[in-house]
């Protein structure tokens, strides 16, 4: 070794270098800080527009971008846009990183218990899972939240209730190869309760891949919650919500074509940021 | 004879999960908080028509003998009667469905032609210009909501160009065709960046093997051993992909049709929704779950049939 060092005193430097730019990826920082905007945008929603988002003004209604006290103009009822805009970004921000939690949390548990024990356990967990991913995404969330009535809750319950299934396949794989590893076998011969086998020593090292996962999640449960939105299913009005907006909008697509594309724009510019740092993060975790 | 085997095995693994989905939309009924006669009814029903619905709805009954009764009337091809449109659930479907799967297909047919060029493009360019813009530009259409598309694309095609009808399906083959061309691309344009990257990394693969620099060697043109020789064997993988696919993006035709005001089972089960028409949601939930399953059949099906490798036991 410190031959090594003596022969080319340079590498333990470019080593370094290297080691950081593995930490920090382009995707992973690109994303982060469009996210960061968008968060920081989100919060600072009453710094940043001085108008209610819920106040209306049938005098000045449908004014066109730029119009004067109305950056991004009114919609059909004379509410300010860009206020409508920042306030919809702190309910589906919020409801879409909530719902991914839920799901990631209930997933991991249960796929931990249908990998560790296998059997008869493992055999009725993959059949629940087999009948739950046989429902399209989509149709068995407006279902359930049709069945439990409009509203958040109803909106977190059913996302976690069809959610789970994906990360509860994924930690169960992980599960199969970790339960053969030496420390997890360690861990059953010292005779510790299997609760703390498996929470303390197992899933620490197999819920990365989740994790990972749930950062692509979070793009498509988003997209979830804006659908819901345009459906007439989501947050119930008059909360300002991105999806609700391009579906108000849609009306008045011909005249008012930006009152569709600027939520639709921030949708992507969001769904963008994700999926970069989803990406970075698939990066990261593959080195 | 294996084959036909393989395929008769796989139906009836699938029993246990239409048993498991038959039970899934039984008790969506039973999600609804409160007593569901009183629910449906609405505010202002009186107990006797409560209580009669309830009698109607078998709700009287215990819960495994309600199951059994549901799934009894399932297994004769009753969904139930819809009371906002006074007509069985089953008609309503029979009428709507057709819609849905056109919808799927041409869905599938311009997801093929966007995908399979670009994704033979990129590879046989690996690392190129073409191969980066090909890769960067799904990650950005990734958070594009597919109403949202749809409408950007009406805007455009339909009503400042006027190339394509705006909503509906008129009447007559030529005004449906017409009526599925947006609704399909929209589609396409939403499924597409997934397929084009597992078709792009599988194609990478196969032209990395052997077989490949062998037929380079022969001196076959590079377009033969690209289209002949690389292709065939990427699509195998492809078609699993695909299939996955297919069963998200029926989902999605709901939202699409709901766009372009398609009357497929995806927009009738929006308007069931919000009439309440709690009987009709039922049933499309139950239909679009068995769809789902038929197409996965369907991939296995081709997956075997295509690569001789899948164990057919």
């Amino acid at each position: 070794m410190s031959a090594a060092t003596t022969i080319a005193p340079a590498l333990p430097a470019s080593g370094n270098r290297r080691r950081r730019r593995g930490r920090w990826n382009a995707p992973l920082v690109a994303g982060l800080i469009l996210f960061g905007l968008i968060v920081a945008c989100a919060l600072c929603a009453p710094l940043l527009t001085s108008q209610d988002p819920l106040k209306q003004d049938l005098a000045n209604a449908f004014l066109a971008p730029g119009a004067k006290g109305h950056l991004l103009g009114t919609d059909e009822l004379g509410r300010d846009v860009l206020a409508r805009l920042l306030y919809g970004a702190r309910v589906d921000l919020r409801v879409g990183v909530l719902a991914v939690i839920s799901p990631l949390i209930l997933g991991s548990l249960i796929g931990l218990i249908a990998g560790w024990f296998g059997g008869w356990i493992d055999a009725v967990i993959g059949r629940i899972v087999d009948i739950v991913i046989a429902f399209p995404f989509l149709v068995l969330v407006i279902a359930l939240v049709f069945a439990m009535g409009p509203g958040t809750t109803s909106i977190y319950t059913a996302i976690t209730l069809v959610g789970w299934v994906a990360y509860c396949r994924i930690v169960r794989g992980q599960v199969l190869v970790a339960k053969e590893q030496e420390y997890a076998m360690a861990a059953r011969a010292s005779g510790l309760p299997t609760w703390r086998i498996l929470l303390r020593h197992l899933l620490p090292n197999v819920v990365l891949q989740a994790v990972v996962f749930s950062m692509s999640d979070i793009v498509l449960t988003l997209l979830a919650i804006v659908t819901l939105g345009f459906l007439g299913l989501g947050v119930p009005p008059p909360t300002p919500d991105w999806g609700t907006m391009i579906q108000e909008g849609q009306q008045f697509i011909l005249d008012k074509w930006y009152m569709s594309t600027i939520p639709g724009l921030a949708i992507i510019i969001t769904g963008l940021a994700l999926a970069l740092i989803a990406d970075g993060i698939v990066e990261k975790a593959n080195q | 004879m294996r084959y036909l085997v393989y395929i008769l095995k796989r139906v009836v693994s699938l029993i246990p999960v239409l048993i498991g989905i038959s039970f899934i939309v039984f008790f969506l009924i039973r999600l609804i908080p409160g007593d569901p006669a009183a629910t449906l009814l609405g505010v202002h029903a009186t107990p006797q028509a409560v209580k009669e619905l309830r009698e109607q709805m078998g709700l009287e009954d215990s819960l495994p003998s309600q199951y059994l009764t549901f799934l009894g009337h399932l297994l004769q091809g009753n969904l139930g009667y819809s009371y906002v449109y006074s007509s069985s659930v089953v008609d309503l479907i029979t009428v709507s469905l057709p819609v849905t799967i056109w919808l799927l297909i041409s869905g599938t047919v311009f997801t093929l032609l966007i995908a399979v060029p670009l994704a033979v493009l990129a590879a046989a360019r690996r690392n190129g210009v073409v191969d980066n813009i090909i890769r960067a530009v799904p990650v950005v259409g990734l958070g594009m909501p597919a109403f949202w598309l749809g409408i950007m694309l009406i805007l455009v095609f339909g009503l400042k160009l006027g190339w394509f009808p705006v909503a509906g399906y008129g009447t007559g083959v030529v005004d449906h065709l017409r009526g599925i061309v947006l609704p399909g691309i929209t589609i396409a344009l939403t499924l597409s960046p997934i397929l084009i990257r597992s078709l792009r990394a599988s194609m990478v693969d196969v032209l990395g093997s052997d077989y490949i620099v062998t037929a380079h060697s022969k001196g076959i043109s590079t377009a033969r051993v690209v289209l002949g020789h690389a292709l065939r064997n990427a699509a195998v993988s492809s078609v699993t992909v695909l299939g996955v696919n297919i069963a998200y993006l029926t989902g999605s035709t709901l939202v699409v049709e709901r766009v372009f005001s398609l009357p497929g089972i995806g927009q009738q089960m929006i308007n069931s929704i919000l009439g309440r028409d709690f009987p009709t949601v039922q049933g499309i939930t139950l239909v679009f779950a068995i769809m789902v399953v038929v197409v996965n059949l369907l991939t296995d099906v081709t997956h075997a049939a295509l690569d001789p490798r899948v164990k057919l036991a």
